[in-house]
């Protein structure tokens, strides 16, 4: 508790990643997440501006389908900057995630060199551990891409030791490679690490970012996310599709749908040609919101008419 | 902002005693993230706290219990922290009284007591007698099984490796001299252990929790510890006190449902929905600790069963009453849960426990 400084720093340079581009306040940022496709509430919203300002990773948890990995997508997009993305998995490691070097440039080199001749040995191997030799894997490349937003995509299915590498990636934006130094962020990416939580990621990264719970929409934010990223719905087959995703939420299924799953609904319907949701177009493409069997039957043998009703 | 930095920290406070991990570089980041935001609006306040103070889905109910209370200007009302470190060990007492006589002799009676205790039911014991069986759960090994992990690592023997051979060629002036291998490392296999604590297993509850800190110990962060009654609830951070009496305290006052009813089949599905499917229970040895006395619907219990055996990798079921004689697993419950059970053992005594120590580790029933 003694080292808290007596009043909190009103702006500190240093951590001002593309301080340029930051919009002035959440609303604003709001508003041009709204513009390039996304509606972000005020509470996420905030966690966004709140990211960027401090230049802290954005810690990213929620249902599947709720909206995690489609925000860093839009984030890109509204910062005009590349996203790179590393999608975890076990067994993920350094030389996938973070660097490796080209063995076969290496020695191609090495016979080259030979060739041609050469017999100053220390002037070879200086030249052989040459950043030309190293292939930047994701988190390098974002380092090294100014400005960028790194997507550390269910960081949860990586084993814990990973968690370690990111921690000194993700507290000092430094890469420390042995052969060739430190490796250093010249302005911060912008960072979200999404989890769905089959594990619980350590302390120590967490406490790195900004912590965000992602819910599922409102009845109303859906169908304007419907409506947004899917112009050709009508507003009543929206409405429809948005009332019955919320109804199948609280229906206690294996799997309820996320946002993703009714988009793909209404897609579906689309593609259809249909107009309106009745249990015909309900039954056909079912398939598109539920992804588990015992789940469609169960839905089916409670009426799919009771599902659709009023709205 | 003097005054605006002295009221987080007291809010931060008040978060620490109801259980939020808001701990001095997360106050640090709240203060950081006020600068950004307008102190004025309550909803920047509220922002800045909870995205730098929470840590998980389960703090943002307190947190909001607590902002609530804290900016309203009345003392929040705190649920009771469990002690930091409260109930002293209990010392090791051999059963039936003063060991007389040479050293030797107190040795070799606590040692013939032990075997005597070993099989004894835990719900039959004395006073005495349950804080030697306790003190030799605490010291019970039940390291999980290993399994074949998907990360590689340097082998004498396995596939080839081609980053640490070519830097060994480079090593040697381009010659490749030596081949280096790598191999699949082993990690622990993850260890859910389901402990039912309503009325019926009162008696065994105890134990039962105790063995499961013994795992957690050993076992490190494969070990999952849930307690299920009509309410399921996560005890894996209650169970990591070093101190097996510090570690039941707390999990005692984690449990709000000790010696209540059970609704197996509804925890189960609970336990699945929330944790088992996303993951945890995925590969896991997944041990339920219960007499199977389901007052709820057998056939729930049976289709989550179901699911739970096709996500896990061995289902392992400890009843207690399977020790007693002529026991047949007659109970709805039971019966529905029989066919996806792998592995179907008793855990009532200390050699019970030790038993499903060893299933743990992989043995075979």
């Amino acid at each position: 508790m003694t080292h808290i400084p007596a009043a909190a720093p009103a702006t500190d340079p240093s951590a001002d990643p593309a301080a340029d581009q930051v919009p002035a306040s959440p609303a604003a940022l709001a508003d041009l997440l709204d513009a390039a496709g996304y509606l972000a509430d005020p509470g996420l919203a905030t966690a966004c501006f709140l990211a960027l300002r401090m230049g802290r990773p954005l810690f990213l948890e929620g249902e599947a389908g709720v909206g995690k990995t489609e925000l860093a997508k839009t984030l890109a997009r509204v910062l005009g900057a590349p996203l790179i993305r590393l999608q975890c998995h076990e067994g993920l490691d350094a030389s996938r995630a973070l660097y490796d070097w080209d063995f076969p440039r290496q020695l191609l080199h090495l016979r080259a060199a030979e060739a041609a001749g050469e017999r100053d040995v220390a002037r070879l191997e200086g030249e052989l551990y040459d950043r030309r030799f190293l292939l930047a894997r994701p988190l390098l490349r974002a380092l090294e891409t100014s400005p960028s937003v790194l997507l550390v995509d269910e960081v949860d299915r990586a084993d814990d030791e990973f968690e370690a590498f990111l921690l000194e990636v993700l507290s000092d934006f430094t890469i420390t490679v042995p052969e060739l130094g430190t490796i250093r962020a010249e302005r911060p990416p912008a960072v979200v690490v999404t989890s769905n939580r089959t594990r619980e990621v350590h302390d120590a990264l967490k406490r790195r970012c900004l912590y965000h719970w992602l819910d599922h929409p409102t009845f109303d934010r859906e169908v304007a996310v419907i409506r947004r990223r899917l112009p050709a719905a009508t507003e009543r087959l929206a409405g429809r599709v948005a009332r019955a995703a919320q109804r199948l939420r609280e229906a206690d299924l294996l799997k309820p749908p996320g946002v993703a799953e009714s988009l793909d609904w209404t897609e579906a319907l689309l593609a259809l040609g249909a107009r309106d949701l009745d249990p015909d177009t309900a039954a056909l493409t079912l398939g598109a919101v539920l992804k588990y069997r015992e789940d469609q039957r169960r839905v089916v043998a409670d009426g799919l008419a009771a599902l659709l009703d009023g709205g | 902002m003097r005054g605006a930095t002295e009221t987080m920290v007291g809010f931060a406070r008040t978060l620490r005693a109801a259980g939020v991990p808001a701990d001095p570089e997360r106050v640090h980041a709240m203060l950081a993230a006020l600068g950004h935001l307008d102190v004025l609006d309550p909803a920047g306040v509220y922002w800045a706290g909870r995205l730098t103070l929470c840590a998980g889905p389960d703090d943002l109910a307190r947190y909001d219990r607590c902002f609530a209370a804290y900016f309203a200007g009345e003392a929040p009302r705190l649920a009771p922290r469990p002690p930091a470190v409260a109930v002293r060990r209990a010392a090791a007492v051999p059963a039936g009284g003063a060991p007389g006589g040479a050293e030797g002799d107190a040795r070799a009676a606590t040692a013939s007591a032990v075997e005597v205790l070993r099989d004894r039911d835990v719900a039959r014991l004395t006073a005495a007698e349950r804080a030697e069986v306790n003190r030799l759960i605490a010291a019970l090994s039940a390291s999980p099984d290993l399994r074949r992990s998907r990360r590689l690592a340097p082998a004498a023997r396995g596939r080839l490796d081609p980053a640490r051979t070519v830097r060994e060629t480079l090593r040697r002036g381009g010659e490749t001299a030596v081949l280096l291998h790598r191999a699949p490392r082993v990690r622990p296999r993850r260890v859910v252990l389901l402990v039912d604590v309503s009325g019926s297993m009162r008696p065994y509850a105890d134990a039962l929790l105790r063995f499961a800190h013994a795992a957690a110990r050993s076992g490190g962060r494969a070990v999952e510890v849930f307690s299920a009654g009509t309410r399921l609830t996560r005890l894996t951070r209650e169970l990591r006190h070093r101190d097996a009496d510090a570690a039941m305290a707390a999990a005692a006052a984690a449990i709000p449902d000790w010696s209540g009813g059970t609704r197996l089949g509804a925890e189960l599905k609970e336990f699945l929905d929330r944790f088992g499917q996303r993951g945890l229970a995925r590969g896991a040895t997944v041990v339920l600790a219960s007499d199977g006395w389901e007052r709820g619907d057998a056939a729930l219990l049976g289709a989550q069963m179901a699911r739970l055996h096709r996500l896990a990798h061995r289902v392992v079921w400890a009843n207690p009453h399977r020790a007693r004689p002529g026991y047949e697993p007659l109970t709805a419950g039971m019966a529905a849960a029989l066919p996806y059970v792998d592995v179907f053992t008793s855990g009532h005594s200390l050699g019970a426990l030790e038993r499903l120590a060893q299933i743990i580790g992989g043995a075979r029933a």
